[in-house]
């Protein structure tokens, strides 16, 4: 592939080292396991944790005259999920065999795409940030290519001294293998990128996300060059499980690669691996004919065909994607492009809100689920899933509010009271005496009390109109919190004889 | 195109084939053999010429994605020479 450069170095993105500025270039192969009940190429299940070699057929196994069948179901997926990338639908793609030898490989080959994809070019629109400023800068990263491959087994190496156990359960699972262009430019930009992509695949269906159970990977290649210059040596950081260990990744490396070319050095291409525990990427020494993958097109299988109609079929069915759905929250909810940012970058909180907007105030909405549902998920480490509050019972506070029946502030006490205890909110508010006290003649009497109290602070407040704020203060306290804040501020001005 | 001795035992050593240098030797003839004919088919023209994969035209055969096999570890493992707990062992291997 010919490395095209496509974007303009930007000095905020440089990284600084001894002889002047450096720009980082990175492009990633990510592996995203395709929801399916049965494997790619055989009728064994997918199922996560089941006893070794429970889910494997003699496909699997790759026992002498089994033959590879393709699921149809992981053919629509890739589909899909090419679709959501806004990527090339080739009608005619080809499986070959990447051949190698590992324990874990039993076919001795892995069916994979090689030069005829299933998916071409395509375009990922990533939001990076918020920066300091709570912006987001949207920038758009080239796809270069998705295809479908089956995954190898597991090996554990650490079950015997001198043994290596090998489970095939995971051997023949489908995966699609999303490769980008080398449009990015950081840490951050990657981890957006990977964050992007798995909120795509949430939003179709297509894949869990799931990174602890390893349904999501990614190889990162990194290189260094000085800002627009010639592109540098890449190294390729391997299988790497987590969204955060990518940054941390991508910073060591490049820094590593950095400081040998300011030495006089120059990098070698060649795979490493990334050790969380010690922050570093090292070597992973591998022989260079593990590379030689001699591809060739599967004798096993026939060339994937289908027109354009049957991806016709399957783009009409697609649900609304994250952008779309995004745009559609600033325009007709009139959300800001921060909220509306959070509340799409996952499918489930953007279901949450959904729920509680509809029929409601959307930016009412979008401040509750995002501060307060959101901020308090974050501070006890839940997800929204269990979150103790449903989207009706927050969509109930938020009527209570609108029609007056509570006051903001005290909406607040009736969160907590739903989160920690449960309950009908409007139930809540009869039983516990919580309703707004819109009763002018208890206001006034309210105020009148405070005023009579504090005839100091009166001979204040008139010289300093300001001052009025004390009393509001002090009549919503005396209240309970419970008095139209509105109401009080109108009738101290007027008690006070002030404008 | 040809092949030397050293192509021949890389490769040999890739698909893990244990080859004899004596053997190697006489492979080394032999594909060159065959890569002469390969050379010889090269020489029709084929441009704009579909690669043909099979002989009657077919639609390569689709399975639904219903789970239709499994569970049968003990048949997996049965003709390896060491597992455990339906694990394969095999030799350490570690990167």
């Amino acid at each position: 592939m010919t490395l095209i450069d496509t974007r303009t170095p930007d000095a905020k993105r440089l990284i600084p080292g001894a002889t002047g500025d450096w720009e980082i270039i990175i492009g990633l192969e990510v592996h995203a396991q395709v929801i399916s009940e049965a494997k790619l190429f055989s009728g064994a299940s997918t199922a996560f944790g089941a006893a070794p070699n429970a889910n494997v057929s003699l496909v699997d196994a790759a026992m002498p005259g089994m033959l590879p069948v393709i699921n149809e179901e992981c053919v629509k997926q890739a589909i899909r999920t090419g679709l959501g990338l806004k990527a090339q639908i080739n009608h005619k793609s080809v499986f070959d065999r990447k051949n190698y030898f590992y324990p874990d490989l039993p076919q001795g080959y892995q069916i994979s795409q090689f030069k005829q994809p299933i998916v071409g070019e395509g375009t990922v629109i990533v939001s990076v940030g918020p920066d300091r400023q709570g912006e987001f800068e949207d920038i758009e990263v080239g796809i270069e290519r998705l295809h479908l491959e089956q995954d190898a087994g597991k090996s554990m190496h650490d079950q015997h001294p001198t043994m290596s156990y090998v489970d095939l359960n995971r051997s023949g699972v489908a995966l699609m293998e999303i490769v980008s262009k080398p449009d990015l430019r950081s840490g951050d930009e990657a981890k957006a990128y990977v964050t992007k992509l798995r909120t795509i695949m949430r939003y179709l269906g297509t894949c869990d996300g799931n990174m602890d159970e390893g349904s999501l990977r990614a190889d990162v290649n990194v290189s260094v060059r000085r800002p627009g210059g010639e592109f540098g040596t890449r190294c390729e950081i391997k299988n790497m499980n987590s969204i955060r260990f990518i940054g941390q990744a991508i910073d060591f490396e490049a820094r590593r690669q950095i400081a040998i070319i300011e030495d006089g050095g120059k990098i070698d291409q060649e795979t490493r691996l990334y050790d969380a525990v010690k922050g570093e990427t090292r070597s992973m020494r591998s022989k260079e004919e593990a590379h030689d993958y001699r591809y060739f097109p599967d004798p096993d299988l026939l060339p994937l065909e289908f027109d354009q109609a049957y991806v016709d079929a399957l783009a009409k069915e697609l649900p609304e994607l994250p952008d779309d759905k995004k745009a559609r929250l600033i325009s007709s909810l009139g959300l800001s492009t921060y909220d509306a940012s959070i509340l799409v970058s996952e499918k489930s909180v953007a279901d949450y809100f959904e729920k509680v907007a509809a029929g409601r105030d959307g930016k009412l909405a979008a401040n509750w689920v995002i501060n307060d549902l959101l901020g308090q998920l974050n501070k006890v480490g839940k997800d929204i899933e269990n979150a103790p509050v449903s989207p009706d019972q927050l969509g109930a506070v938020i009527d209570l509010i609108k029609d007056g029946t509570i006051s903001g502030k005290i909406a607040k006490d009736l969160f907590e009271i739903v989160w920690n205890e449960g309950g009908d909110p409007r139930a809540l508010v009869e039983s516990r005496g919580m309703k707004q006290v819109t009763d002018t003649g208890a206001i006034e009497k309210a105020v009148d009390d405070v005023i009579a109290a504090n005839p100091d602070k009166v001979e204040q407040a008139r010289a300093k109109p300001t001052m009025a704020g004390w009393f509001v203060g002090q009549v919503m306290k005396a209240t309970g919190g419970k008095a139209n804040p509105q109401a009080v501020n109108d009738l101290v001005k007027a008690k006070l004889g002030i404008e | 195109m040809s092949v030397d001795l050293q192509t021949v035992k890389r490769v040999a050593r890739l698909a893990r084939i244990a080859v004899s240098e004596e053997d190697a030797e006489r492979m080394t003839g032999e594909l060159n053999a065959i890569l002469g004919f390969v050379e010889q088919l090269n020489e029709v023209d084929v441009s704009g010429v579909e690669p043909m994969t099979s002989v009657t035209p077919m639609e390569m055969k689709k399975r639904q994605d219903v789970v239709t096999d499994g569970s049968k570890a003990a048949d997996i493992v049965a003709n390896a020479p060491a597992t455990e707990e339906n694990f394969f062992l095999v030799p350490k291997v570690v990167e």
